[in-house]
C-alpha cells in the first residue's frame, strides 16, 4: 500500500528558548501553518505561532450575563406571576432575597462555559490527532518541547521544510504522518 | 386459689378472638407500640369472612353482635332463614370498616334535619358524661355513625357549654384497644349465655334466703333509672346491702352537712353575683369539683377589671398550690391540718363558731383582712371548703356563709343528686367487715375497683377473696377484675343508654353514639339481668323509666326533645333553704409528728379510672406540668432542709406502710408537708397505665383518707426521671404575662402597652397585604383563664394530635398545639403565678413562612398561616425561627398506634390530616371548622357567617370563655371588640411579627391593705422556678 | 515577607537568609514529574495507606449505618426536640463547608494574587474542597424529616401541584450556593488536571491506566494555542470561584443571620463565617499536608516555606475570628436588648458555658502560639495546634447553632440538646466519607500539579530573561 499522507515535519528541542527561537524563525520565514508544544505554558509562544487573541473571555461574559439573567427571571415567574403566594406578608417580588440565587446562577453559568468553551475551541475532546504518530512525541509532556511545520501550508515542501528544519539546533527532526 | 388462677391468666398472652376489634398484646409499653410499625405484632384486624365464618369464634361474634339473636340461637328454635340474617347481617357489618354500626334504636341528631347521615357531614348528638360529682352534659361530633369528638353542651344550665379535661378525653376511652373485650370466668373468655346459666343457680338460691348473702357494690349513682332498678332489687331481694363507694368524690362535705342539717345536702356556689371569695382549701376551679364548669364561667365573668370596684377579690387558703391558688390575690400556703385553726380564727372575726384562734404574723393579717373584706361584702362573698377539708372547716365554712347572708345569695343548699348520698367510707367499713364475717355468698361490684382504690386499713382484697361468689363489671381488666370470678366488660357512656344527673340535678338521657364496640353490658344491664330481665335492653329500661315519670300527654315527642336538647325540662333541683339542727363544731384531732402528708386526687386522671387514658396522662399536671408520672411535692425550704432535689427517689413511710415515690420541689407548696396525688402505679392494667409514678392509696387509711401528720420521708439515694413539659417557669424579666392591680388599671388601663415598644403598624416599606373576606383572629383573656387544660385535650382530640409518651415528653418533642404556660413571680415560698395559653399566634408578618425553603407554611386568604402537611420536608427551620416555639415536628412515626389499631383509627376526625413522620405541624385556628362554616354558608346562596357560628375546638371547651374567635373584618364581632379594648396585647410583638392572636392583660385586685402599692416586686426573678431541671 | 512577580524565580541563592524555598534546589523538567507520577503509577501499595484507607473505610461503612438506620427511623434517633430544631446535622454542614473553602482559595485567589508558592499544595487542597463539600452536601438533605421529597423539592422544579420552591429562604439559597460551589469546584479542579492526566498518558506503563488517563486528558497536546486558551480559561475559573468563595458561607451564614433568633439575627456572621471557614480550611491542609509531604517524601515540594504561610494565613483569620466574637458580645452589650444580653450571659454562664470557654480557649487562645516562629517551621507542632483549631471551629458551629437554639424568647419552651450515639456516628462517619476519598485521590490522581511546579523551575524559563537577573 502506499505510505501515508505526510502531516508536517516536527522539530524537537530540550529547552523552552531553543523552541522559542526556531518558532519564531519559522514564523518569520512565512510559514503560518505551524503549532508548538510544551510540556507547561510559555506566554512568548501563542504569539511567536502568530496567535494572539482569544474569545474564552467573551464567552464567559455572555455566559454569566444569561445565567444572572435567566436566574433572576425564574424567581420573579415563579413568584409573582406562576404561583403567588403571601410568605410572611412579604411582597411578591422580594427582589432583594432573589440577589443571592442570581449570583450564584451567574457564577455557575460563566464557569461552565469558561470550561466548555475552552475544550470547544481546543477541539477537545479529540480521539485521535496525528502528531502523537510521533513516538517521541510522549515527551512532550514531560521535558520535550516541538515545533511542528504542518503539509497543510500553503509553502510546505517536504525537503526544504527539513532542511529549514535542521538548521535549529533540534534534537532530532522527524516527519509526522497522519 | 382463683389468685394464682387469675395471674395465671394474666399472664398467658391472650389468645387471639375473631373479634370484630381484636388487639390484645401483650402489654406494651406505649414507647414500643409506637415501633409497631416496623414490627408488625399482633393478630391480624380482619381475616377473609369465609374463613371467619367457619371458626368457632364467628358463633362467639354473633352473640356479642346481636344479643337477642344471639339468645334465640342458643334456644335451638333458630330457622334457617333467621341463620341467613344474622349470618348476612354480621358480614355486611364485617365489611363495614372498622366496627362502625349505628345503635339498633333510633337516636335524635341534635341539628334538625333529616336524620339520615349526609358522607362528611358531622351530626351532632347530645348526651350526657357521667361522673361521681355530677354528669357533664356534651354534644358529640359524629362521622358517619363514630364519634370523634366532645362538645359541651351550651344549652345546659350546669355547666353553660364548658367541659372539662376528662370529658375531653372520654372519647379516647371509648376506642382504647385495652378495654376489656369480653366477659372472661378465670381470665378465659366466656359468652353472656353461659354466664347467664352460672349466675341463675346462685341467684335463685339468694332469692329464696331473701338475699341476704348479697351484696351489692356501686360507684356514685346519679342515674334515676339504675336507682329505680336498684329499688326494684332491694324489693326482689329484701335482705341484699347496696353499698357505694367513691375513692375521692366528696370526701368530708358529707358528714359536715350530716352534722349540721342532719341530712346529706350538696352546696353549689353562685359566683355571679359574688365580689369577695374566701377559700379555705377549696379549689373549685379544679376540674372534678362540684359544679367546675359553672364555678369557673361565673368566676371569670366576675374577674373583669371593666367592673372596676365590683371586680371579684380572692383569699386562698390552701395546702398545695392548685389553679385556684394561682388565680388568688392573696394566697396564703399553710398545711392542710392548719387550715382549720385558720378557719376557727376567720370565723371568730366574722362572729360565729366558738373561741378564737390567736394567730402569728402573715396568717394573722391575712385573716384579718379577709373577714374585714367578708363582712363589708355580706350576701355578696362567700367561703369555699375543700372536700378534703375536715368537718369542723366544713361546718365553720357553712355557719360563716350562713353569717355572711351568702346561703340563698353565693351559696345554694340542694338536695343531693345522688340516689344513695351515703358516707362512703363507713358504706365500705360495713361490706369489708360483712365479708370478714362469711355473710357475704355474692358480691357483684358494678364499675369500681375497690382492691385498688379502698382504704388500705380495710383490707379489701382479704375479705373479698373470703366471698364465694365474686362477680365485677367494668370497662377495664383492673385489679378488681383479676381477682372475681366473673369480669363483665361494661359499656362507655358513648355505646350504652342510660341517664344521669349534672350537679345542679337536671337530668340527662344517655344516648348512645355507637352500637358497644365489644358487646359490652351496661350496668343498667347487669342490674336487669339480676332483676331477672336478662333481655331488657338499656334503651327500653331507660324508656319505661321515663314513661313513668312523664306526666305530660305526648310521651314521644317529649322523649325527642328530651333527646334533642341533652336534658330533661324540670328536673334541675330546687334550691333548699334548711335549719342548721348541730352548729357544734368537732375539736380539732389531735395530730401528732412534724411531717405531714396529703392526698389529692390527681388533676387529669381523677381516683385513676383514667390512668388508661392516654391524652389525659400527658395533659401536663396544672401549676407542676408534669405528664406520665405522680410525684411527691415538697416545698423547696423542706426539700433543703432534707436535702432532696427534684426527681430524688424518697421513700414515704406512714402509719408503718412504705411506698417509693420521686420528689417534685414545686414553689408555693407549704413547708413540712408532702403532697401526694392519687391514681398511679397500676400494674397489669393497660398498656398505658401500667407501671407509671407510685400508688399512694398503699398509704392511705380510712381514719385518714386526705391528711395526717407522722409522714417519715427518706432518700433512696436513687432518682426517677419525670417529664414535665414546662422546665422553666421564671419569666426572667421579661413582659411575656403583663400583669397590674386593679389600682393601676384604673390609673392607667393602657398600662399593657407601656411595658414594650411595639414598632407603629405603618412602620414598614411595603403595603400590609388585605384581607377583603374575612380574616380571623383570636383573642385569650388571661385574667378568665384559669389554667385547667380542658382546651389543650380539646385542641388533641380536634386536631388528631399524637400522644408521645414519656421519653418523648422528657426529650422534649411533646405535640400539644396548644399549651398552658405557667410562670411563677416573686418568692418561692409564696410565688404569684399566671396561665398564659400558648397556640399559634398566626402572625402577619410570620417568620416560619419567610425561611421555609419549599413554601410549606404560607398565608391563606383569610390571613391564616396555614400549615401544608403534605408539602413539608421536615427542615424544622421554621420552629427554630418560631419565637412562640408553638411548632411542633413528628420526630418519629407517632402515629404509629393509630395505623396499628382499627379503633384509634376510627377516633381520628375525618377532616384532619392524621400527620406521619418527618413532617411539621400547628395550631391553624381548627381551620376544618372554618372550612365547614363557608361551604355550608356558600350552600344556602352565600349568607354572611354569623359571629360565633365558627367556634375553635379550645374556644368550645373552655369552661370560663377565656378563648374568643371570629372575624377582625366585622366590627361587631366580639374579637374585633376584645381587640379594642385596652388590655389587649400582643406577646412579643416587639419582634413585629405582628400576631392576630392577642391577649387580654392580667388585673389583678389585692387588698391594699395586705399588698401595698410600692411593696409589689416587678417580675421578682425566681430561680428556683426552674426546680432545678438545669434549664 | 517578601512576594510579588518577581519571587516567580526564586532560587536558594536569592532568598532572604533563612527563608527556606518554595522548590528546593536541584529539581530538572524530568524529575519533577518522575517524582510526582511515581507515587501514583510506579510507587507499590503500602501496608501505611492500607491500614490508613481501612480506617477510613471503616468509618464509612459507620456512615452507612447511621443514614441507613436514620432513612429507617426518622431524625428523631438524634438528640434534636423543640425548640433545638437543628443538632449536629447543621454544626457538620457548616464545618464541613468551612473547611472546604481553603482549596479554592488558594487555587483562584493565590492564583490572581500571583502567589505561586501555592503550585505545590493547590491540587490537593481543591481535592480536599470537592471531598469536604460531598461530606456538607449530603447534611441538608439527610437533615430534613423528609429527605425522599426534599431530594427535589429543594430544586428548582415544580411538583405535581405546581408548587415551587421559596426563593426566600436561605435553605434555598444554600441549595444554589453549595451546588454551584461543588460544581465550579469540580471544574477548576479537573480543568487543572488536564495537562497532568496527558502527562499520565503517556507516562504510565499499565495500557489500562494508559487508556483511562488518555481518555480523561481527552487529547491534550500541549499546543501553543490550547495553553493560550487554557490559561485565559482557568484565570477567568479563578476570577469567578474568587466571589464563589467568598459568597458560599456569606451564604451558609445567612441561615442563622436571616433569622430573628438572639445569637443567629446578627450582621457581623458574613465576614466572620468567611474568615472562621479560611480559618479551618487552612488547619485542614495543614493536617493533610504535613503528613503527606511526610510520608511521601515531598519535603522538597511542600516546603517548610508552605507551612510557614499556611500558618500565618491561619493567624491573621483567626484573629478575625477572635474580632468577631469580640464584637458579639460588644453588640449585645450595646443593643441595649434583653434577649441579646440574655443570650450572650446563657452562652458564657449558662449550662452550656463550658462549650463557649472551650471555643475560646481553642480557637482564639491556643493558636497564638503560631506568632512564634519555630512553632510555624515545627511540623508537627503545626499539626496539633491544627487539630486544635479544626475542633475549636466545630465547637463555634456548636455554640452559634444548639446554644442559642436552647433558650430563646418564652423561657416556657426553653429545652437542653443532648446528641445522641446516632448524632455521634453519622459526624464520625463523615470524617470516614473524606479521609477514604483522600487517600484514593493520592494513590490515583497527581497530588501535586506537575504542570504548574514544572514553571517554578528556574530552567523553565526562556533564557535571556535569566541572563538578564546574572
Amino acid at each position: 500500500m502506499t505510505e501515508a499522507p505526510v502531516y508536517g515535519i516536527m522539530a524537537e528541542f530540550d529547552n523552552p528558548t531553543d523552541l522559542l527561537h526556531a518558532t519564531e524563525a519559522t514564523y518569520a520565514a512565512g510559514y503560518r501553518k505551524i503549532d508548538a508544544y510544551s510540556p507547561y505554558p510559555i506566554e512568548e509562544l501563542s504569539d511567536a505561532v502568530g496567535f494572539h487573541k482569544t474569545r474564552i473571555p467573551l464567552i464567559v461574559l455572555c455566559g454569566a450575563i444569561l445565567g444572572g439573567l435567566s436566574g433572576f427571571a425564574l424567581q420573579y415567574w415563579i413568584s409573582a406571576i406562576s404561583y403567588p403566594l403571601n410568605i410572611g406578608g412579604r411582597p411578591y417580588n422580594s427582589w432583594p432575597a432573589f440577589i443571592i440565587v442570581t449570583f450564584e446562577m451567574t457564577i455557575l453559568f460563566g464557569g461552565i462555559s469558561a470550561v466548555v468553551g475552552m475544550l470547544g475551541l481546543n477541539g477537545l475532546p479529540q480521539p485521535y490527532h496525528p502528531v502523537f504518530n510521533n513516538p517521541r512525541f510522549t515527551s512532550a509532556s514531560r521535558d520535550r518541547f516541538f515545533l511542528c511545520i504542518e503539509a497543510s501550508d500553503p509553502k510546505f515542501e517536504i525537503d526544504r521544510v527539513q532542511q529549514f528544519m535542521q538548521g535549529f539546533n533540534a534534537l532530532d527532526v522527524t516527519e509526522v504522518t497522519h | 386459689m382463683d389468685n394464682e388462677q387469675n395471674t395465671k391468666g394474666a399472664q398467658e398472652p391472650a389468645k387471639p378472638k375473631a373479634d370484630v376489634c381484636p388487639t390484645k398484646r401483650g402489654k406494651l409499653e406505649l414507647s414500643e407500640v409506637r415501633d409497631m410499625l416496623t414490627e408488625k405484632k399482633g393478630p391480624q384486624y380482619w381475616r377473609t369472612l369465609d374463613e371467619l365464618s367457619q371458626t368457632p369464634e364467628f358463633e362467639e361474634m354473633l352473640h356479642r353482635e346481636f344479643p337477642r339473636q344471639a339468645s334465640e340461637w342458643e334456644g335451638g328454635g333458630t330457622s334457617r332463614r333467621d341463620f341467613l340474617k344474622v349470618m348476612s347481617a354480621s358480614l355486611a357489618l364485617a365489611a363495614l370498616s372498622a366496627c362502625v354500626k349505628q345503635p339498633l334504636e333510633p337516636i335524635v341528631p341534635y341539628v334538625r334535619q333529616p336524620e339520615e347521615i349526609t358522607l362528611g357531614k358531622p351530626l351532632f348528638f347530645a348526651t350526657a358524661f357521667p361522673m361521681p360529682m355530677g354528669a357533664v352534659p356534651v354534644l358529640v361530633e359524629s362521622h358517619e355513625g363514630r364519634p370523634t369528638k366532645i362538645e359541651g353542651n351550651p344549652q345546659h344550665p350546669a355547666t353553660l357549654g364548658g367541659t372539662d379535661v376528662f370529658t375531653q378525653a372520654s372519647i379516647l376511652t371509648l376506642y382504647d384497644p385495652d378495654r376489656s373485650q369480653t366477659i372472661t370466668y378465670l381470665g378465659d373468655a366466656r359468652p353472656w349465655g353461659q354466664f347467664l346459666n352460672a349466675i341463675r343457680g346462685p341467684l335463685n338460691a339468694q332469692k329464696a334466703a331473701g338475699g341476704g348473702g348479697l351484696r351489692l357494690l356501686t360507684g356514685a349513682v346519679t342515674s334515676p333509672t339504675l336507682a329505680a332498678q336498684i329499688r326494684d332489687f332491694q324489693k326482689l331481694y329484701p335482705q341484699a346491702k347496696w353499698h357505694v363507694w367513691e375513692p375521692v368524690a366528696h370526701g368530708n362535705a358529707r358528714a359536715a352537712s350530716q352534722a349540721r342539717f342532719g341530712q346529706p345536702i350538696d352546696t353549689q356556689y353562685n359566683f355571679e353575683k359574688a365580689e369577695v371569695v374566701v377559700t379555705l382549701d377549696g379549689d373549685f376551679l379544679s376540674s372534678g369539683f362540684l359544679g367546675f364548669h359553672r364555678n369557673a364561667r361565673q368566676f371569670a365573668a366576675r374577674r373583669r377589671p371593666e367592673l372596676k370596684e365590683a371586680m371579684l377579690r380572692m383569699y386562698a387558703v390552701e395546702s398545695t398550690p392548685t389553679n385556684t391558688g394561682g388565680k388568688a390575690d392573696h394566697r396564703l400556703p399553710v398545711r392542710a391540718s392548719e387550715v382549720e385553726s385558720i378557719a376557727r380564727a376567720l370565723a371568730a372575726q366574722v362572729g360565729v363558731g366558738g373561741a378564737s384562734v390567736n394567730l402569728q404574723g402573715e396568717q394573722a393579717k391575712f385573716v384579718a383582712a379577709a373577714a374585714k373584706d367578708l363582712q363589708s361584702k355580706r350576701g355578696r362573698c362567700v367561703v369555699v371548703p375543700g372536700e378534703h377539708q375536715s368537718v369542723a372547716v366544713h361546718m365553720l365554712a357553712h355557719s360563716m356563709n350562713q353569717a355572711l347572708g351568702a346561703v340563698g345569695q353565693t351559696v345554694i343548699y340542694t338536695d343531693p343528686i345522688e340516689a344513695a348520698p351515703v358516707d362512703y367510707t363507713a358504706s365500705l367499713k360495713e361490706i369489708v367487715g360483712d365479708m370478714n364475717a362469711g355473710k357475704v355468698d355474692i358480691l357483684i361490684m358494678v364499675g369500681v375497683n375497690p382492691v385498688y382504690d379502698a382504704p388500705v386499713d380495710l383490707n379489701f382484697q382479704q375479705a373479698m377473696d373470703k366471698v364465694p361468689l365474686r362477680v365485677h363489671q367494668g370497662m377495664y381488666q383492673d385489679e378488681t377484675s383479676r381477682l372475681s370470678h366473673w369480669h363483665i366488660n361494661g359499656t362507655h357512656y358513648l355505646e350504652q343508654w342510660g341517664d344521669a344527673r349534672a350537679f345542679d340535678g337536671t337530668a340527662s338521657i344517655i344516648q348512645p353514639l355507637i352500637a358497644p364496640l365489644y358487646s359490652g353490658r351496661s350496668d343498667h344491664e347487669l342490674l336487669a339481668m339480676m332483676n331477672g330481665q336478662s333481655d331488657a335492653s338499656g334503651y327500653d329500661l331507660v324508656r319505661k323509666y321515663w314513661q313513668t315519670q312523664h306526666t305530660g300527654l305526648d310521651f314521644e315527642s317529649w322523649w325527642r326533645r328530651s333527646l334533642h336538647d341533652g336534658l330533661i325540662e324540670g328536673t334541675t333541683s330546687a334550691p333548699k333553704t334548711i335549719a342548721a339542727k348541730g352548729t357544734a363544731i368537732p375539736a380539732a384531732p389531735q395530730s401528732s409528728g412534724s411531717m405531714e402528708i396529703m392526698f389529692r386526687r390527681d388533676h387529669t386522671i381523677y381516683d385513676g379510672r383514667f390512668a388508661q387514658n392516654a391524652w389525659l396522662q400527658e395533659t401536663p399536671k396544672p401549676m407542676t406540668q408534669l405528664t406520665w408520672d405522680n410525684a411527691v411535692l415538697l416545698s423547696i425550704a423542706t426539700g433543703k432542709k432534707l436535702d432532696i432535689k427534684t426527681e430524688d427517689l424518697v421513700e414515704l413511710e406512714y402509719q408503718g406502710r412504705k411506698v417509693k415515690g420521686a420528689v417534685w420541689l414545686t414553689p408555693g407548696h407549704p413547708d413540712n408537708a408532702a403532697t401526694v396525688y392519687l391514681g398511679y402505679g397500676r400494674d397489669n392494667s393497660g398498656r398505658v397505665a401500667s407501671g407509671l409514678g407510685f400508688n399512694a392509696y398503699k398509704l392511705r387509711r380510712s381514719d385518714a383518707p386526705w391528711f395526717d401528720r407522722g409522714l417519715k420521708l427518706t432518700k433512696t439515694g436513687e432518682t426517677y426521671e419525670l417529664a414535665c413539659t414546662q422546665g422553666h417557669q421564671n419569666m426572667e424579666g421579661r413582659a411575656l404575662v403583663r400583669a397590674a392591680t386593679l389600682e393601676e388599671f384604673i390609673k392607667n388601663p393602657g398600662f399593657a402597652h407601656e411595658m414594650v415598644e411595639a414598632p407603629a403598624p405603618g412602620l414598614t416599606m411595603y403595603a400590609a397585604y388585605q384581607y377583603k373576606d374575612h380574616k380571623w383572629g383570636m383573642t385569650i383573656d388571661m385574667n378568665s383563664c384559669i389554667g385547667c387544660k380542658t382546651c389543650v385535650v380539646a385542641c388533641q382530640s380536634e386536631n388528631n394530635i399524637p400522644v408521645v409518651g414519656k421519653t418523648e415528653v422528657k426529650r422534649g418533642r411533646h405535640m400539644h398545639w396548644l399549651r398552658i404556660d405557667t410562670y411563677h413571680e416573686g418568692t418561692a415560698e409564696n410565688p404569684k403565678s399566671y396561665f398564659q395559653p400558648v397556640p399559634c399566634m398566626q402572625c402577619e408578618n410570620a417568620p416560619c413562612e419567610v425561611v421555609c425553603p419549599v413554601g410549606a407554611t404560607v398565608h391563606s386568604a383569610e390571613g391564616l398561616n396555614d400549615m401544608v402537611y403534605n408539602r413539608c420536608v421536615g427542615t424544622r427551620y421554621c420552629s427554630n425561627n418560631c419565637p412562640y416555639k408553638v411548632r411542633r415536628f413528628n420526630f418519629l412515626l407517632f402515629t404509629a398506634p393509630v395505623w396499628d389499631s382499627p379503633q384509634l383509627s376510627m377516633l381520628q376526625n375525618p377532616d384532619v390530616t392524621v400527620r406521619s413522620r418527618g413532617v411539621m405541624e400547628k395550631c391553624n385556628y381548627c381551620v376544618q371548622r372554618i372550612t365547614h362554616a363557608r361551604i355550608s354558608a356558600e350552600e344556602d346562596n352565600n349568607r354572611k357567617i354569623p359571629d360565633g357560628e365558627v367556634l375553635t375546638a379550645c374556644q368550645q371547651a373552655c369552661p370560663a370563655d377565656a378563648i374568643v374567635f371570629g372575624d377582625m373584618n366585622d366590627p361587631n364581632s366580639r374579637v374585633s371588640k376584645m381587640k379594642a379594648m385596652q388590655r389587649n396585647f400582643g406577646l412579643l410583638e416587639e419582634l413585629n411579627t405582628r400576631p392576630r392572636t392577642t391577649y387580654m392583660a392580667v388585673v389583678r385586685n389585692p387588698n391594699p391593705e395586705l399588698e401595698p402599692q410600692q411593696k409589689r416586686e416587678e417580675h421578682a426573678s425566681l430561680a428556683v422556678a426552674d426546680a432545678g431541671k438545669g434549664v | 515577607m517578601q512576594q510579588g512577580p518577581e519571587e516567580k524565580t526564586i532560587t536558594e541563592e536569592r532568598l532572604l537568609p533563612g527563608q527556606p524555598a518554595t522548590l528546593a534546589p536541584g529539581h530538572t523538567l524530568g524529575s519533577i514529574t518522575d517524582k510526582i507520577s511515581w507515587v501514583v503509577l510506579r510507587r507499590p501499595i503500602t501496608l501505611g495507606w492500607v491500614s490508613g484507607f481501612a480506617i477510613a473505610f471503616g468509618l464509612l461503612m459507620l456512615l452507612q449505618l447511621a443514614i441507613g438506620y436514620l432513612l429507617f427511623r426518622g431524625v428523631g434517633i438524634w438528640g434534636i426536640n423543640i425548640p433545638v430544631g437543628w443538632g449536629f446535622a447543621i454544626i457538620n454542614f457548616v464545618w464541613w463547608i468551612g473547611i472546604g473553602h481553603a482549596g479554592t482559595l488558594i487555587s483562584a485567589i493565590l492564583l490572581l494574587l500571583k502567589q505561586n508558592w501555592r503550585n505545590s499544595i493547590n491540587r490537593f487542597a481543591e481535592a480536599m474542597t470537592l471531598f469536604a463539600v460531598a461530606c456538607a452536601g449530603m447534611f441538608p438533605l439527610i437533615h430534613t424529616g423528609r429527605p425522599w421529597l426534599a431530594v427535589y423539592w429543594l430544586f428548582p422544579y415544580p411538583n405535581t401541584m405546581g408548587v415551587w420552591p421559596q426563593f426566600r429562604s436561605p435553605l434555598i439559597w444554600d441549595v444554589f450556593a453549595v451546588s454551584t460551589y461543588g460544581t465550579i469546584s469540580l471544574l477548576f479542579w479537573f480543568v487543572g488536571l488536564i495537562p497532568d492526566l496527558a502527562t499520565f498518558r503517556d507516562t504510565a506503563k499499565n495500557p489500562v491506566a494508559r487508556f483511562v488517563y488518555g481518555l480523561l486528558a481527552m487529547g491534550w497536546r500541549g499546543s501553543a494555542r490550547h495553553w493560550k486558551r487554557y490559561e485565559s480559561a482557568y484565570l477567568l475559573l479563578a476570577g469567578l470561584a474568587t466571589p464563589l468563595v467568598l459568597s458560599v458561607h456569606t451564604v451558609v451564614s445567612f441561615d442563622f443571620a436571616v433569622s430573628i433568633l438572639p445569637g443567629w439575627h446578627t450582621t457581623i456572621f458574613p465576614p466572620y463565617f468567611v474568615a472562621g471557614a479560611i480559618y479551618s480550611g487552612f488547619a485542614m491542609v495543614l493536617v493533610l499536608a504535613i503528613p503527606i509531604r511526610q510520608f511521601y517524601g515531598m519535603k522538597d515540594m511542600i516546603t517548610e516555606r508552605h507551612l510557614d504561610n499556611a500558618a500565618k494565613v491561619m493567624l491573621a483569620t483567626g484573629l478575625i475570628v477572635a474580632y468577631g466574637y469580640a464584637m458579639e458580645v460588644f453588640f449585645a452589650w450595646y443593643s441595649a436588648n434583653g434577649f441579646e444580653r440574655f443570650m450572650m450571659h446563657n452562652r458564657m454562664f449558662g449550662p452550656y458555658g463550658w462549650a463557649y470557654w472551650m471555643l475560646i480557649a481553642t480557637n482564639i487562645v491556643i493558636p497564638q502560639v503560631l506568632w512564634i516562629r519555630s512553632v510555624r517551621l515545627a511540623p508537627f507542632k503545626l499539626f496539633l495546634v491544627s487539630i486544635v483549631v479544626l475542633v475549636g471551629m466545630w465547637m463555634e458551629r456548636f455554640v452559634i447553632v444548639a446554644v442559642s437554639l436552647h433558650r430563646d424568647f418564652l423561657p416556657s419552651s426553653w429545652g437542653m440538646y443532648v446528641p445522641t450515639r446516632w448524632d455521634w456516628m453519622t459526624f464520625v462517619g463523615t470524617l470516614g466519607l473524606f479521609f477514604t476519598a483522600m487517600f484514593l485521590f493520592i494513590r490515583i490522581m497527581p497530588m501535586i500539579s506537575i504542570f504548574e511546579m514544572r514553571t517554578l523551575l528556574p530552567e523553565s524559563k526562556i533564557e535571556e530573561e535569566v541572563a538578564a537577573h546574572d
